[in-house]
């Protein structure tokens, strides 16, 4: 997995709630059966002005998002498109489940903070749409334009990230509890 | 000893590493696999050099990207499915995978096969890359949707890393008035506590409307968890559950089968269990249910008004739909009727259709299209004499499979059609760009595919 401990960048700020992973990439691209080059087809109906209305969106490699974001489909190409357009970080009030999880095995970090703070920084960018962001994993805090906000990610998700710790190493590393496991059934 | 929830209990029992900072990793017994969220997991199975730990375990269908015309794939109809669905026959038989595909009498949709050739059982932990695995868990098996990276985890290994979710209640008293189906339940359920409602829960459905469900209908209910935000749903297992089960392809027999049915008889929740989230909903309550937006928490009774659009994503829901606040639906003209998807697409659902379109035509205006779960419902509705029922009403029958459901195949809709659709998701495009998706159950639907509009199913029951 990539690693991943800071990203410094400009920020694609697109808040509306329950964005679904069919929105972030339809059901018809899916039949490509490698992972790359989903990003050509992200939001592909959709087309959100708040992304696509910007110039250098692909080079953004942070969003803030809405809440629920990633929710219904568990697609992993959706998190694949989201990665291959250039985002690596995403700042939500709450993601989906599945999606969250995908995310992080694809080294995409998802931030979740309270309203208060998501609706400071989305304030902040307002402003100042180019303003330069700093989410710092190992620190756990966000930086931007003046503003110090801090988040917790759980701290295996963090070593897996910091790392580019594989999870299924990970799994596969406890071959005897999983052996004893599959003998006692 | 502390009560436990149904789910506890069936974590529990599949823990092989307890969770601590890290995930559990927990032990997987049914691994259902198909050709859209499964070839990307063996590239990496085979870039690592790893067998497949328990093909035993692991069953394969086409389901998502295949025709449902027929049952010959043509590359130069859509190379990328076909290159898809081959592509899943080829991993299958490399890696000793069981593969029901499209030529095989047991093909259909993933998680209408599972239950159906009787692999769904009780107390399993099952998963599956397809957030509708929440349908086993109407068999009282925790079964859950992941994502291609996990696939390839348990392919790999036969387990997966998990924290435990909230225990949900979801209690629906009282009994359904003629007519509402489990359908209309959980879209009820989904409009009353939202889309998100159930994220980082599993539900479990109890009570006694749910217990007089069949097990058709106790699918459906758990399909949508997913809607609701749940990856899981649960009913517990009864006397209606191994009544289902009995003498399946892969059921226990003899006395393994009474052995499996005292295990499962303990499968439920204890007196004083406690819930983290619960919700009671008087079942008597319940209208027919439509959705009016592009989720499926935007539902309402069939005979309510559009809500008044308050926030921004309803404003844009509306008019994606092209729907007024204020405005009923009722009336409201439709094209294209579906009945069929992993929600709707069992001989409960197409005996209720067919209830409805005995005798009547479809609407010159409209095209409705009736897809059987699986090849196995197909030829018993064939044997019913279903299929005459609906092609003498003018309904198309088709093959098993996803179909107008998520629009990856040649079946979907033109841009600014409005459906009825049986199915789970009226997102954005679900049914093909542009397209305007009513969820509703299959009496509903195929009410308003006699009317050519928005129909109260109640009109039209017999007397
Ligand atoms: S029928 Fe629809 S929801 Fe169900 S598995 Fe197929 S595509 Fe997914």
């Amino acid at each position: 997995m990539t690693k991943l401990d800071r990203v410094t960048s400009r920020v694609v700020c697109f808040t509306a709630e329950n964005i679904n992973t069919d929105q972030i990439i339809p059901a018809r691209f899916l039949k490509r059966i490698d992972k790359s080059g989903f990003g050509d087809d992200l939001f592909a109906d959709m087309k959100p002005v708040e992304v696509f209305g910007i110039a250098d969106a692909r080079q953004r490699q942070i969003m803030l998002c809405g809440k629920n974001f990633g929710c219904g489909s568990s697609r992993e190409h959706a998190v694949w498109a989201l990665r291959d357009f250039g985002f690596r970080v995403l700042i939500s009030t709450a993601f989906a489940d599945i999606f969250k999880e995908n995310s992080l095995k694809n080294g995409v970090l998802t931030v979740t903070l309270e309203p208060e703070s998501h609706q400071q920084l989305v304030s902040e960018w307002q402003k100042n749409p180019d303003a330069e962001m700093t989410v710092d994993l190992e620190k756990q805090s966000i930086a931007f334009a003046g503003l110090s906000i801090p988040f917790t990610v759980n701290s295996f998700n963090r070593t897996c990230l910091l790392e580019g710790i594989d999870e299924l190493g990970y799994i596969l590393r406890h071959e005897e509890q999983i052996k004893a496991f599959e003998a006692a059934r | 000893m502390q009560p436990k929830t149904l789910y506890d209990k069936i974590w529990e029992s599949h823990v092989v590493v307890p969770e601590t900072d890290a995930p559990a990793i927990i032990f997987i017994d049914l691994h259902l696999i198909h050709e859209v969220t499964s070839p990307q997991a063996f590239d990496e199975l085979r870039e690592r050099n790893l067998r497949l730990r328990r093909p035993d375990l692991t069953l394969g269908t086409a389901d998502h990207s295949i025709p449902t015309t027929t049952r010959t794939l043509v590359r130069s109809d859509d190379p990328l499915a076909y290159d898809q669905v081959t592509k899943l026959d080829t991993n299958c038989a490399e890696f000793g995978v069981e593969l029901f595909g499209i030529k095989s009498d047991k093909q259909g949709i993933v998680h209408v096969i599972g239950p159906e050739v009787g692999a769904t059982q009780p107390g399993k932990a099952i998963v599956c890359g397809d957030s509708h695995t929440s349908t086993h868990g109407a068999f009282g098996a925790l079964a859950f949707g992941i994502g291609t990276t996990e696939v390839g985890h348990v392919l790999a290994s036969q387990c997966l890393l998990q924290r435990k979710a909230k225990n949900f209640e979801v209690r629906i008293d009282g009994q359904l008035r003629e007519g509402i189906t489990a359908k209309d339940v959980i879209l009820y359920v989904i409009s009353q506590i939202g889309i998100g409602g159930g994220t980082g829960c599993v539900f479990e459905f109890t009570g006694s409307a749910v217990r007089a469900m069949n097990m058709d209908a106790r699918m459906t209910l758990c399909n949508m968890s997913i809607e609701g935000g749940a990856r899981a749903g649960l009913v517990a297992p009864d006397e209606t559950t191994f009544e289902y089960l009995k003498g399946r392809p892969m059921s226990p027999r003899g006395a393994e089968w009474d052995k499996a049915v005292a295990r499962w008889r303990e499968l439920k929740s204890d007196e004083g269990a406690l819930y983290d989230k619960q919700i009671v909903i008087d079942g008597s309550t319940i209208e027919p249910m439509i959705s009016f937006g592009t989720n499926p928490g935007m539902s309402m009774p069939i005979t309510a008004r559009v809500p008044n659009a308050g926030n921004e994503e309803l404003k844009r829901a509306l008019q994606y739909m092209d729907l007024k606040p204020g405005e009923p639906l009722l009336d409201h003209p439709i094209d294209v009727v579906f009945i069929g998807s992993c929600t709707n697409s069992r001989m409960t659902d197409l005996r209720a259709a067919a209830s409805i379109l005995k005798g009547r035509k479809v609407a010159s205006n409209v095209r409705a299209v009736i897809v059987p779960g699986s090849h196995q419902i197909k030829k018993m509705a064939e044997d019913e004499g279903l299929d005459k029922i609906f092609v003498a009403a003018g309904a198309e029958w088709r093959e098993a499979g996803c179909s107008m459901c998520i629009a990856m195949n040649a079946d979907k809709l033109e841009p600014g059609q409005y459906s009825i659709s049986t199915s789970n998701r009226n997102f954005e495009g679900r049914q093909g760009p542009g397209g305007r998706t009513m969820l509703a159950s299959p009496l509903t639907a195929a009410a308003s595919a006699v009317t050519g509009k928005v129909t109260d199913l109640r009109r039209m029951l017999k007397r």
